[in-house]
């Protein structure tokens, strides 16, 4: 993330507002000059002073200054009988003349100072908005490890301090939170070194011949423990072809994908993985049968910090955008929908070469 | 081996200190050195049964610690790595390493590894008989027996088979399998490795999706587990 500039283009740096100020104000006056008969050389003036008050709002102040210039002189030569002359022979007419230069050039200054400001206050309003981005982020990175840092202080804490106080059970008990807290530390960790390996684009895959059966039963099999509560269905067609993959990559990301269901959706549910062979490419989907996402989450869910309003769990938001990073890093794309009456659909395509292992020595 | 002596060469007090206390309650004798170069020195002068080398060391690259005592020092080596690091656990492999762990990791795993790894030092092959819970291997009948029943394998499936076995618990890379069983030219065919794993765990394990025997080390290769390793007992 990066604080927005938005000092730029007060004044605009190339020559083209110059070239549209001379345009417009050679325009406006040609385009009068035959009606000047008419109308009168006064009602020009007013013409010609109401489009310099137009190209203030548009243009930055030596633009408009410039415009106001030369409608005075075009004015002046063109208009102010005797024409074609730069005299003036009403002493009136001198007056309004040495009014007209004083409003048009007023009306720049004032309407780039409006301007400047303008362009201050949104600056100053970005800047608090990015800073409460940062504090909030801060505040819950800060949150994410200050909780597991506590959990293991206090049951550290009591362990050491007041140890003859516990039976057995009551230490075993704390041992096991102290377990969970640094796991949930260590996934933390986990997390953001992946985050910032995507970021720095140093993620290239190591493409090597995946069995896809290997791949997903490897993933259920390391989160055994979070699924114990979980129906874990894994479908997967005889026959299917190696696939070019990054094991542990694609490992990760289908991880992330499952271990927020595991999360998210409650006991009792079932979480179905299949991989299919779709033209030579690798297809795979997560589904489960819990509520699914909000419909404005949909297209959040992959985004990084983005949290579920429903905070009931930890956690930074960050799981699915690396899954989303290390697919795409593969070539490959990801998706998640809500599917009616039977939670959210993840679906991963990954274009990649297959192996049917069919040319193999015995 | 009664009491074997384990040499600590990471830069980590915290580290040293928990693995001092873990080996020493369990019997093991610990040195310990900060640095690569203290520990070069400390495993010339008191030459130690293992060695547990870290590899992000400050004052040398853990790699060339690596290269430097392997060109000595034939007991095992095992590294510790941080996590993700898949490119320096091969190299390290390639190195002349026995094994690695990656941290944080779980004592007890630990335990189990610097067992096994010094027990296959112990020994070097020659155990004509092994048996893994349902599993038997008898190397010199040539037999594999799943709950008392002959297994019908392929040579290639039987050669992986004993290769891993003959390895057990410490992690074999893919390269490392590929060119044992297979051959040099045989380098880039990893497909080959994942047919024949696929193949060897329906026949041996009971239930060939959660293997208990051949386990995959992501992005690294296979390790195979005679005993209960690497579970987690919570």
């Amino acid at each position: 993330m990066k604080l927005v500039n938005s000092n730029k283009n007060t004044f605009q740096s190339t020559k083209q507002p110059y070239f549209i100020s001379v345009f417009i104000i050679c325009l406006v006056s040609g385009i009068c000059y035959p009606f000047s008969d008419i109308i009168g050389y006064r009602a020009v003036a007013l013409i010609l002073l109401f489009t310099v008050s137009l190209l203030a709002m548009k243009l930055s102040l030596f633009p408009v200054l410039l415009a106001a210039f030369l409608s005075a002189l075009i004015w002046d030569f063109f208009y102010i009988p005797p024409h074609f002359t730069f005299l003036v022979s009403k002493s009136e007419d001198v007056l309004m003349l040495f009014m007209y230069f004083i409003i048009a050039i007023l009306n720049g200054v004032l309407t780039s100072r409006i301007k400047h400001f303008e362009g201050l206050a949104i600056q100053r309003e970005e800047r608090v908005n990015a800073l409460k981005l940062y504090d909030s982020l801060f505040n819950s990175i800060s949150h994410e490890f200050r909780t597991p840092i506590a959990t293991i202080l206090g049951a550290t804490d009591n362990l050491l301090v007041q140890n003859s106080k516990f039976d057995e059970i009551t230490k075993q008990k704390l041992y096991v939170e102290i377990y969970t807290a640094t796991e949930r530390l260590n996934r933390l960790v986990d997390n953001f070194l992946n985050v910032s390996r995507l970021e720095s684009g140093s993620i290239k895959p190591k493409l090597d011949w995946c069995d896809i059966n290997e791949l997903l039963h490897s993933v259920v099999n390391r989160l055994e423990k979070e699924l114990v509560n979980h129906q874990i269905v894994v479908k997967i067609p005889q026959n299917i072809p190696y696939f070019k993959l990054d094991f542990a990559l694609m490992e990760q990301a289908i991880y992330n994908i499952v271990y927020n269901s595991s999360l998210y959706t409650p006991n009792n549910s079932t979480i179905t993985l299949t991989a299919a062979n779709l033209s030579n490419q690798c297809f795979i989907t997560i589904a489960d049968n819990g509520k699914g996402f909000q419909q404005h989450e949909l297209e959040q869910v992959f985004t990084k910090f983005y949290r579920s309003n429903e905070e009931k769990t930890g956690g930074l938001g960050l799981g699915l955008s690396i899954t989303k990073g290390f697919i795409e890093a593969h070539g490959g794309t990801i998706r998640v929908e809500n599917v009616a009456g039977s939670g959210s659909l993840f679906t991963i395509i990954i274009p990649t070469e297959v192996n049917w292992g069919n040319d193999m020595p015995t | 081996m009664n009491n074997p002596t384990i040499l600590i060469i990471d830069d980590e007090n915290q580290i040293r200190k928990l693995l001092e206390i873990t080996l020493t309650a369990n019997g093991f004798k610990v040195n310990e050195a900060a640095t690569g170069k203290d520990g070069i020195i400390s495993a010339a002068t008191h030459p130690p049964d293992m060695i547990l080398l870290d590899l992000g060391l400050p004052d040398e690259d853990g790699q060339n610690i690596l290269k430097k005592l392997r060109e000595w020092y034939k007991a095992p080596i095992m590294i510790l790595s941080v996590k993700n690091n898949e490119d320096d656990i091969v190299k390290a492999l390639d190195n002349g390493a026995n094994d690695y762990l990656s941290k944080p990791f779980r004592t007890g795993e630990l335990l189990a590894r610097i067992r096994s790894a010094l027990r296959l030092a112990q020994n070097i092959e020659n155990i004509p008989l092994v048996e893994y819970g349902n599993l038997s291997i008898d190397f010199n009948a040539r037999i594999v027996k799943k709950n008392q029943e002959v297994l019908k394998l392929t040579s290639t499936e039987y050669q992986l088979l004993t290769l891993m076995a003959q390895n057990e618990s410490r992690v074999l890379t893919h390269q490392f399998i590929l060119k044992t069983v297979w051959g040099p030219s045989y380098l880039e065919q990893s497909q080959y490795l994942r047919v024949f794993v696929g193949q060897l765990r329906k026949k041996i394990e009971d239930n060939p999706n959660q293997p208990r025997f051949i386990i995959t080390e992501s992005g690294v290769g296979y390790r195979f587990v005679g005993g209960e390793i690497g579970k987690n007992n919570l």
